[in-house]
């Protein structure tokens, strides 16, 4: 079957296949290691040598840049499949079970979305230590009680459906329940959903190591290097501008392909609502 | 007691609890996870009896329910402790902070309000042709940038380049006089107003363009109305509840965007005296911000409710 796929987003689908595979492929494109000092001085402009120049302490901007973005592009996918995991099967637990663990858990998430994100990331940060499993999982779970909401509303609809009654009937357990009935059928939206929460984890993981509260130095990702660069920009050195625009360049791109799987499966449901 | 007072007297209520949650969860989170604060503040070569006595003096030997029930007390009578690293008074050091924070995001409100609600129109009015696209498309462009990225892109043209307004926020004093005040959070309110424009923009338009389907407004576009006059006389009134919920949302949107935006531009507010004891590993101080900031986002969300049950005599009536 052909697709005709809008030009929007057919440019978001390019670009973020490029993104991801600079992300993969970052030792071999990158011209430099990502902390070894090329240069003597600080800041040099760009030059054929160094493509967007050096950073603050001599190293090339470029080769930082395609390492950051793995670092980010890495460190959101794996928290996205993480509030997905939780997220979802949670969330079709509530809607299959019902009564008190529906109440616990939907009244608990209520509780943890009463709080800003950032607010709640920066309270846990605060006592423990600083490590990319510690990030991968505020993150993941922060962001997980979105993908609960959405996953236990769209289950419920399925639950009262007649094949789920029958499978209740045959006397089906509930992980069966959930894996083989619920899932198939509610993957369409929850995959829509999924562009939109890895741009929230790149947001989110770019914030928090520009407040340097993410990824440690020497080790850096896109919002570690604006941080490191910031301080050249008030004497007109754009450096940290590079890394900065990359971050915008990757969320509008996969933007641009949510968007479009957004609007495709909304189209698809009908009447549904 | 009328329907509506007991309504109102129910939101506070809710909302009330779900703070006493809020102020359990922001401690008990502190409390049990992995990590031990001593440490932390002291080094990995800190010696025991060095930990010991900081433990001590943290309080951290005593059972947790004592702990949350004294730190509960001292915030209700108005005292949020001491600072551990500066050990000076929170309450001092928060005083001036908060006034300034809210300075900031109230003059960001001030321009991003009417102003997407005007541009929310003007998408509504020319649906599907070039002014809906343009903003369509600037808002997904401000939506996809976290707020420093657009911090740094603004302080970098105004700032540096066309020096049009000062670069950062470092020399703002809150006892200058209005004008100088407004001069320095300039960029500041800019990048504020962006981040959230774009949001409101997007739901007043959706709020509108889903009144506008009605069949009411059907009724009065075959009757022969202008469109400014359908949307002024039938649409707007329907709409004004959903759009206020979306102004206090985005307003208690802009308390995080704050948090940010005040480390971009070295501005005293509130956010960049919680990112700063974060890092030092202050947790006191970390508890009274944290638990500001959610009572105050706890309390928009508060008004949008009330606001919406006041403003559609639908809701004042639940089955």
């Amino acid at each position: 079957m052909f697709v005709r796929i809008p030009f929007a987003a057919m440019l978001g689908l390019i670009c973020t296949g490029l993104f991801f595979l600079v992300a993969i492929f970052a030792p071999l494109l990158a011209p430099y290691g990502y902390d070894e000092v090329v240069s003597n001085g600080f800041w040099d402009p760009a030059s054929s040598e160094y493509l967007l120049g050096t950073d603050g302490i001599g190293r090339d901007l470029l080769s930082r840049i395609i390492y950051g973005l793995r670092t980010t592009i890495w460190i959101a996918t794996l928290a996205t499949l993480l509030s997905f995991t939780t997220g979802s099967v949670l969330g079709f637990l509530a809607a299959v079970t019902g009564g008190w663990v529906d109440q616990a858990l939907s009244r608990f998430v209520d509780l943890m979305m009463s709080i800003p994100s950032l607010i709640f990331a920066l309270v846990i940060l605060s006592i423990t230590p600083i490590s990319v499993t510690v990030l991968i999982l505020v993150i993941g779970l922060l962001d997980s009680t979105r993908v609960y909401r959405l996953a236990r509303a769209v289950a419920v609809d399925i639950t009262v459906m007649d094949y789920v009654e029958a499978a209740r009937l045959r006397g089906e357990k509930t992980a069966w329940i959930i894996f083989r009935e619920i899932l198939p059928n509610a993957l369409s939206p929850l995959v829509a959903e999924m562009g939109l929460r890895f741009i929230f984890s790149v947001l989110f993981i770019s914030t928090l190591s520009f407040l340097g509260l993410g990824i440690q130095p020497p080790q850096a990702d896109l919002g570690g290097i604006v941080r490191e660069n910031a301080e050249g920009l008030t004497y007109g050195i754009g450096a940290a501008l590079y890394p900065a625009l990359t971050i915008a360049l990757l969320a509008i791109s996969v933007n641009l392909v949510a968007d479009w799987v957004l609007a495709r499966t909304t189209s698809l449901k009908g009447g549904r609502g | 007691m009328g329907p509506i007072a007991k309504l109102l007297a129910q939101r506070i209520s809710l909302g009330l609890l779900l703070l006493f949650f809020v102020s359990i969860l922001v401690f008990v989170g502190t409390s049990i996870l992995p990590g031990d604060v001593a440490q932390q503040i002291l080094g990995q070569s800190a010696t025991p009896e060095a930990l010991a006595n900081l433990r001590a003096e943290l309080g951290v030997n005593d059972p947790p329910i004592t702990r949350y029930f004294d730190w509960l007390g001292g915030i209700l009578t108005g005292d949020l402790g001491t600072a551990l690293t500066s050990g000076q008074s929170i309450n001092e050091a928060i005083g001036n902070r908060l006034g300034n924070t809210l300075f900031l995001a109230g003059c960001a409100a001030m321009v991003a309000v009417p102003l997407s609600i005007f541009l929310g129109l003007l998408a509504v009015r020319y649906r599907e042709r070039w002014p809906d696209k343009l903003i369509s498309a600037t808002t997904l462009t401000t939506i996809s940038m976290p707020e420093f990225v657009l911090g740094y892109i603004l302080m970098f043209i105004f700032g540096v380049q066309l020096r049009w307004f000062s670069p950062t926020a470092v020399g703002y004093r809150p006892d200058a006089d209005f004008l100088t005040r407004l001069e320095s959070i300039a960029l500041p309110v800019m990048v504020l107003t962006l981040v959230v424009l774009a949001h409101m923009m997007r739901m007043t338009r959706a709020a509108i363009l889903n009144v506008m389907q009605s069949a009411y407004i059907e009724t009065a576009e075959l009757k022969g109305m202008s469109t400014f006059k359908v949307i002024r006389k039938h649409a707007f009134p329907n709409a004004i509840s959903p759009i206020v919920n979306v102004v206090m949302l985005n307003l208690a949107y802009l308390v995080v965007g704050v948090v940010v935006v005040e480390v971009v531009f070295v501005y005293p507010g509130m956010g960049q005296y919680l990112v700063d004891h974060v890092t030092k590993r202050d947790l006191p101080v970390v508890q009274a911000c944290g638990i500001i900031f959610a009572a105050i986002y706890i309390g928009l969300n508060l008004v949008a409710d009330v606001v919406s049950i006041l403003t559609n005599p639908r809701l004042r009536h639940p089955k």
